[in-house]
């Protein structure tokens, strides 16, 4: 088929144009900039909760033999859900902000396309983590003598694994509240404390009943968060930890943007996309 | 330039559960013309926009757009097209000109900042360009999306209650802008509108909707005699109350 004598294929529907990615960076970039407590609230609660935690690892390793030997074990638990929690939220809240701005409709009628969308997501999602995060680890450094940037190269891969695990929820939870509309928020909020306790953050996956494990080893974090325990208990990095970890995101990253895809054509068939409110 | 329509509606339907929204219209748009979608509260107006944008799925029928399908090829033709509602808004934090950059950048327009200080001075806007758009009155508002319509100068116009909730001092005047657009652009305009006079003023060809159905389709001169009216308004309400059959039945 032609148009002006263009032809017209379905690849234009997949091609990628770095500047309209750029441009919706730049729209979130303003955002930020314009809103001091946006950017409060970014460094608000992982601090919190770094101060929180780091106090009773303090406490406790006073009192217990075994986290006297595994010092550092809470607070990285604490830093690592922080990028994990955090990252979805980055990637969350941002697309949020389109739909409490009612700017959805004219985005889904330029020509971005969901690729470029999902892409600058994911790039916001890193910086409002950077944003929120790197000032917590120089505290947990100067307050707690907890170093996390001494893990190396095994935090870069902790890092990778825990940031393609927010972004494949983050991508899914974007789709439902496309498709459902702004009464789906909550799930943008509270839909990764569900991963808390199968994840096993602060504590070993044999803790668990044994009929509950093999759900734990479907969650990419919990790879994460056993090498990070391997690591910092018995000083050996895991990479086949790191590896099964990458494999089942790539799985989950299909599956988040094979949803967010089908969610994105039911409301184009429901017609959400013209009443994004609840 | 291709002689094909700017828009082609072939048996389009729409349904909501059990409800048509849209319920089986055909009706094409020749390039270069303005054309007048007028109807009542659900009559189907804001949902055959939508179908013909891409942004809902037919139920059954066929839209093309530029030559495209909607909406399975429509990011082959939505940079040459572009939308006014009142059912979208731009993010209110941001300042004008930040929000048509952004958009400048999303449709591909070369050297935005160029285009944003004329669309500035076309709409005068010049003075609030650097102002939060949250902070702007309704028709500032009105003016801001109307220059996000016209950032990638689009050969097709969609236009969904263009005027509402405006003073008719700045309805005219937008109004006035969109002629002067569509004459130096030769665009393609759909206008979906309850105003009757701003109908009249701007379309070369009416079509009356009316619970999901086409009820008429004509310029306004031939509605105004067949109906025996003088004004869009009357023979809207003719439409609306059913007179219309009635005096067709009887002639």
């Amino acid at each position: 088929m032609t148009a002006r004598g263009v032809t017209i294929s379905a690849a234009s529907a997949f091609a990628f144009s770095p500047r309209r990615v750029a441009a919706m960076m730049l729209r979130y970039w303003y955002l930020l900039r314009s809103s001091w407590p946006r950017l409060i609230e970014l460094v608000y609660w992982p601090t919190v909760q770094m101060i929180t935690w780091g106090f009773l690892q303090y406490y406790v390793m006073q009192n217990a033999g075994f986290f006297a030997r595994a010092g550092g074990t809470l607070i990285g638990a604490v830093l690592l859900w922080d990028i994990l929690f955090r990252g979805q939220l980055g990637f969350s809240v941002s697309f949020l902000e389109e739909m409490w701005a009612r700017n959805i409709g004219n985005l889904m009628m330029s020509p971005l396309r969901p690729a470029e969308f999902i892409a600058a997501l994911m790039v916001m999602s890193v910086v409002r983590l950077s944003i929120g995060v790197i000032p917590v680890t120089l505290l947990a450094l100067v307050f707690f003598d907890f170093n996390l940037y001494g893990l190396g190269l095994a935090l870069v891969a902790f890092f990778v694994n825990l940031m393609l695990t927010s972004w494949a929820v983050g991508i899914f939870v974007s789709g439902l509240v496309l498709r459902n509309g702004l009464g789906a928020e909550n799930l943008a909020w509270s839909i990764m404390f569900l991963f808390m306790p199968l994840t096993c953050i602060y504590y070993p996956v044999t803790t668990l009943p044994i009929w509950l494990q093999p759900v734990a080893w479907m969650l990419p974090p919990t790879y994460v968060f056993e090498g990070m325990r391997a690591l910092l208990i018995a000083h050996s990095f895991r990479p086949e930890l790191m590896l099964d970890a990458l494999g089942l995101n790539i799985l989950l990253l299909a599956g988040g943007t094979f949803g967010f895809l089908a969610l994105l054509r039911s409301a184009r068939r429901h017609g959400s996309l013209m009443q994004t409110g609840e | 330039m291709s002689a094909s329509p700017a828009i082609e509606v072939e048996r389009l339907v729409k349904i909501y559960k059990s409800v048509p929204a849209v319920d089986g219209i055909s009706f094409a748009v020749d390039r270069g013309s303005i054309i007048g979608l007028l109807g009542g509260n659900g009559a189907g107006k804001t949902t055959t926009i939508a179908m013909i944008m891409g942004l809902i799925t037919p139920t059954s029928g066929r839209v093309t757009v530029l030559g495209a399908r909607m909406p399975r090829q429509r990011y082959a033709v939505l940079q040459r097209m572009n939308f006014e509602s009142p059912f979208v808004e731009m993010p209110m934090r941001l300042s004008i000109r930040q929000n048509l950059t952004v958009f400048g950048m999303l449709y591909g327009v070369p050297d935005v900042g160029r285009r944003i200080e004329k669309l500035g001075a076309e709409l005068d806007l010049t003075d609030l360009l650097d102002r939060p758009t949250g902070r702007l009155s309704a028709g500032q508002k009105t003016r801001v999306s109307l220059a996000k319509a016209l950032i990638n100068m689009p050969e097709l116009l969609l236009l969904d209650e263009p005027t509402a909730s405006l003073d008719p001092d700045t309805a005219d005047w937008v109004r006035a802008r969109l002629e002067r657009y569509r004459r130096e652009r030769n665009a393609t305009v759909l206008l979906a509108s309850h105003n009757m006079a701003e109908v009249e003023r701007l379309c070369e060809r009416v079509i009356i909707m009316k619970r999901g159905r086409i009820e008429d389709d004509d310029t306004p001169p031939r509605l105004l005699a067949r109906y025996g009216r003088r004004t869009l308004e009357e023979v809207f309400l003719d439409v609306a109350r059913g007179r219309g059959e009635l005096r067709e039945a009887a002639q």
